[in-house]
């Protein structure tokens, strides 16, 4: 199987969409001939031309509303934000008007439609440049959030989201582009809605996604050298939420900790959490944790960031304690 | 008043010490010393100096993460901006803001921002401060010609004429936003024309020109102070380095650049200043003057301790 990096594996995704279905096209800023700053459109204009890889101005309300439009009247747009921190400059034309367009029109209109953007900290690129606002999507009825952390999720994702015939935001990470894995040619699909175990243990569940899940994976590593064997699930579709597969893991380790890079002052973790104590709540026998970023703005310094962002040994700590 | 010639030989040592600051931190990224973003302003210096020299030590301004030489201009101590690229607890936030967010209060520097068009209405909000207030302070915003396709941009101009606010709305017209030729997505690439519609003074000033940026400057902020409400000063002007480190810059001809190299501020100044009767020896003294003051905030930065994590957690709220 080809090994690409996510951002390759994500170029792929568009590529074949795109050749599969007329109506796919691409609209942000340096997407064509400079081929996007995280190099996901790299070449695509060569192939597809201006028409369907439109450089756009520094507009986004604008173009995310000229998105949301045009797969109104039969498109399939894939708009890209430069950073998902810009997607608060846009945020009407999201949250007032995509997410809701289908169910006030009564089911008449929909809007099938990708933003997809990068987020998240750790390379000091400072408070308006690193935030993740998965939870805050998920707050959203009417809105689909994907969050893949290796190449093979991101291309299986990016297809099923460009099919998915409602709007998605897709969020990619900024410190994931580069990692590689192995992807399957051609017609890869991974069903938007379903968690996957990405490593099997009966000591413990972490339940994590996007670049945290590499984090969960690593901390697994070090905690199996003391004999505790966490199962790593990788949540991969943030709304609708896989609860089935969260429930069916902690039946086996009855134990589970929840980590994810946005804040967790009401943060996804909390909603997973609540969750089981309703949907299972005779399950855990020491009380669930979440482990996310910390109360305050993504600062700069290393030092700084590193105290705010949660990291491999806040997790392996997290574990011990739990044990 | 136009700027006086006999500051001139000032504003040439202050656009060296910004020039000299971007090649310091151009040097420190390489060497992998400096996280995050860097967005060089070189070739940028006049439009900077002339326009903050033309406003009072209290007047307000914001400016963008290009906005370096505009913060030292405005008066931020350079030593806090290096300690502040290095992440350092002395830095002007405390390594908490970084390249993109020089601030600093004492000298009217409401911030720098990372979001295209954001400082537009900070400041447009702090001429509406000194109106209520009755003081008579005005404010500067800068910003790219990329930011005039923002929203926020235009609901912010309406409002400054509306309310007849006493802000200076300066373009710093580069032509490139990133990778983009600003001509290929903007309707109407002259960005002064759009304050012109809104009813307002639109001036196009070349911003290589340190005195025509005083000028104009000047001139509006005397007019805003003088309850004349809003000027538009569009700076036509030249990103002589990439949009930021690492951009490969396929987006323009190599000879673009050369032939900017040579109308380029400090090459400018220079010359003005020996037809001013200066000699080349004195352009090096001012030269040695504003190497040494870098020397000197890179030492200071350098020797300056790295902040407690624990201080990630404070100035949260007041
Ligand atoms: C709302 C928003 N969209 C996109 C960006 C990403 N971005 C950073 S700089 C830039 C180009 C801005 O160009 P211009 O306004 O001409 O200013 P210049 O960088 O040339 O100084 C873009 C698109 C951003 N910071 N904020």
């Amino acid at each position: 199987m080809p090994v690409l990096t996510y951002s390759q594996a994500l170029n792929e995704a568009l590529r074949e969409e795109m050749q599969a279905d007329p109506r796919v096209f691409l609209m942000g800023e340096d997407i064509g001939h400079h081929g996007g700053v995280f190099r996901v459109t790299k070449d695509l204009i060569d192939t597809f031309g201006p028409e369907r890889v439109r450089d756009t101005p520094i507009s986004e309300s604008a173009f995310v509303g000229l998105g949301i439009g045009s797969a109104m009247a039969g498109m399939r747009p894939v708009v890209e934000l430069l950073f998902m921190d810009f997607a608060l400059v846009a945020a009407d034309q999201i949250v007032n008007q995509a997410a809701k367009m289908r169910y006030m029109s009564g089911g008449t209109l929909s809007v099938p439609m990708v933003i997809r953007a990068q987020q998240g900290g750790g390379r000091g690129n400072g408070a308006q440049h690193s935030q993740s606002f998965e939870s805050w999507f998920a707050q959203i009825p009417g809105l689909i959030t994907i969050a893949p952390s290796t190449p093979a999720d991101a291309k299986g994702l990016l297809k099923s989201a460009i099919r998915a015939g409602n709007p998605v935001m897709f969020i990619e990470h900024k410190l994931l582009y580069s990692t590689k894995g192995e992807v399957p040619e051609g017609e890869h699909i991974v069903p938007i809605g379903k968690a996957d175990v990405k490593r099997v243990g009966r000591d413990i569940t972490i339940v994590s996604y996007s670049r945290t899940l590499l984090f969960a994976l690593e901390a697994a590593e070090q905690l199996s050298r003391q004999g505790i064997e966490a199962e790593v699930i990788d949540l991969r579709t943030i709304e609708p939420l896989d609860m089935d597969t969260i429930l069916e893991s902690i039946r086996g380790t009855v134990r589970l900790l929840v980590v994810h890079e946005s804040h967790t002052n009401c943060g996804l973790g909390a909603e997973i959490i609540a969750r089981v104590y309703e949907q299972a709540p005779d399950t855990l026998i020491t009380p669930a944790r979440r482990l996310g970023a910390k109360h305050v703005p993504i600062p700069v310094a290393e030092a700084l960031e590193d105290a705010v962002l949660p990291q491999v040994a806040d997790i392996v700590k997290a574990v011990e304690e739990m044990m | 008043m136009p700027l006086s010639p006999n500051r001139l030989p000032d504003a040439y040592r202050q656009m060296l010490v910004i020039r000299k600051f971007e090649e310091a931190i151009r040097d420190l990224y390489m060497g992998g010393k400096i996280r995050g973003s860097f967005h060089p302003c070189v070739g940028q210096e006049a439009s900077a100096v002339g326009a903050c020299w033309a406003l009072q030590k209290d007047d307000y301004m914001t400016c963008t993460y290009r906005g370096h030489g505009q913060a030292l201009a405005k008066g931020l101590s350079v030593r806090a901006a290096m300690a502040e690229m290095l992440g350092k607890a002395t830095g002007c936030s405390k390594g908490k803001g970084g390249s993109m967010h020089f601030t600093d209060p004492s000298v009217g520097l409401l911030g720098a921002n990372a979001i295209v068009a954001a400082g537009l209405p900070l400041a447009t909000g702090a001429a509406l401060a000194s109106q209520l207030q009755k003081q008579d302070h005005v404010a500067l915003t800068f910003f790219g010609e990329g930011a005039v396709n923002q929203g926020v941009f235009f609901e912010t101009l309406n409002l400054a004429v509306v309310w007849k606010l006493p802000v200076i709305f300066v373009c710093e017209n580069n032509h490139y936003s990133e990778m983009t030729v600003s001509h290929e997505t903007t309707s109407n690439s002259e960005t002064y024309k759009r304050g012109e519609s809104f009813g307002m003074p639109a001036v196009v000033v070349d911003g290589n020109d340190v005195e025509a940026m005083y000028a104009a400057v000047e001139a509006a902020a005397e007019r805003a102070r003088s309850g004349g409400g809003p000027t538009y000063i569009e700076a036509m002007t030249y990103r002589l380095w990439g949009h930021m480190m690492g951009d490969p810059e396929g987006y323009r001809a190599k000879e673009e650049v050369a032939r900017a190299r040579e109308v380029e501020p400090i090459v400018r100044l220079g010359k003005r200043l020996k037809e001013l009767g200066y000699s080349q020896s004195d352009l090096d003294t001012l030269n040695a003057e504003a190497e040494a003051i870098i020397a000197d905030a890179l030492q200071f930065a350098q020797n300056s301790p790295a902040p407690k994590p624990a201080e990630a957690f404070t100035d949260v709220f007041a």
